[in-house]
């Protein structure tokens, strides 16, 4: 319960975040990667001013053997930079650019414009879906990207 | 500031709940798409508290504005996209871009620089081909 109340919380100061911020407008995350037409790079700050507490945390965390609301911490600890890893940024990236929309903000956006962004969260579902009956691993090096 | 949120946001799952703040991934989970991650109500919690903040700033700082494609094929085709390619890359902007890059993990810096360069290529196709 208060492990839930926690995330709760992250994820709402997550959201708002992402509102506050412009992250949330598809149009302002496709000028943010438009380096052809009106290159608009303030999303680049919001991205370094996200690290900026995160950095910290990673320096507290290095000081704590356990989290303070659970029993232990579950970070990735792979450091094998693999095909899928790469395949799959992007393929990512492809989406990011055609839609506007990252999994948060468009999470996010079915608070502020359920309508528009709805066609979008049921495809990234689906797509994440699919993943798991297609998973492209190594053995199977043939599937190539869309286009 | 909107940054420093999200900054805020992720440091109280890592330093609270021991975990990575990715969207994707909480998402998977929560839907039951993975089998393993956060605990499910961990997972749903951090899920419906994006909308739910997003609420807060609309109903507190005012309108937040988003402006969406004309068209509903550039939301599906980038909707499956950023679905499967998530899943099969393990985590999005959230998780290899700030919560990784901040770590300085191999992985996310490969993966951040690989969407980044991946969003500026095909943003800029679709500009020279006159669709934006």
């Amino acid at each position: 319960m208060t492990r839930a109340l926690i995330a709760l919380i992250s994820g709402t100061l997550f959201g708002a975040g992402l509102a506050y911020s412009g992250m949330s407008d598809p149009a302002r995350v496709q000028a943010f990667l438009d380096l052809l037409g009106q290159w608009d790079p303030t999303l680049a700050f919001v991205m370094g001013g996200a690290m900026l507490p995160m950095a910290v945390a990673w320096v507290i965390r290095s000081r704590l053997s356990a989290p303070l609301a659970a029993p232990t911490f579950d970070l990735p600890g792979t450091t094998k930079l693999d095909r899928p890893l790469a395949i799959g940024a992007i393929l990512f990236g492809m989406g990011w650019g055609i839609a506007g929309l990252c999994p948060g903000p468009a999470l996010a956006d079915l608070a502020i414009a359920p309508g528009d962004v709805a066609p979008f969260v049921v495809a990234m579902f689906v797509g994440m879906a699919a993943q798991r009956f297609i998973p492209f691993t190594s053995q199977k090096p043939k599937q190539a990207g869309p286009k | 500031m909107g940054g420093l949120l999200i900054g805020l946001a992720a440091a109280i799952m890592l330093l609270g709940l021991g975990r990575i703040a990715g969207v994707s991934g909480m998402a998977a989970r929560a839907t039951g798409i993975a089998d393993s991650g956060a605990p499910r109500n961990v997972a749903i919690a951090f899920v419906v508290g994006l909308p739910l903040g997003a609420l807060l700033i609309a109903q507190t700082v005012g309108a937040v504005n988003v402006s969406f494609p004309a068209s509903i094929w550039p939301l599906i085709i980038g909707g499956l996209l950023v679905g499967y390619g998530t899943r099969l890359g393990s985590g999005c902007t959230s998780g290899h871009g700030v919560c990784g890059l901040s770590r300085l993990s191999p992985r996310s810096i490969l993966a951040t620089g690989m969407f980044m360069a991946s969003g500026f290529v095909t943003v800029g196709i679709l500009r020279a081909g006159g669709w934006l």
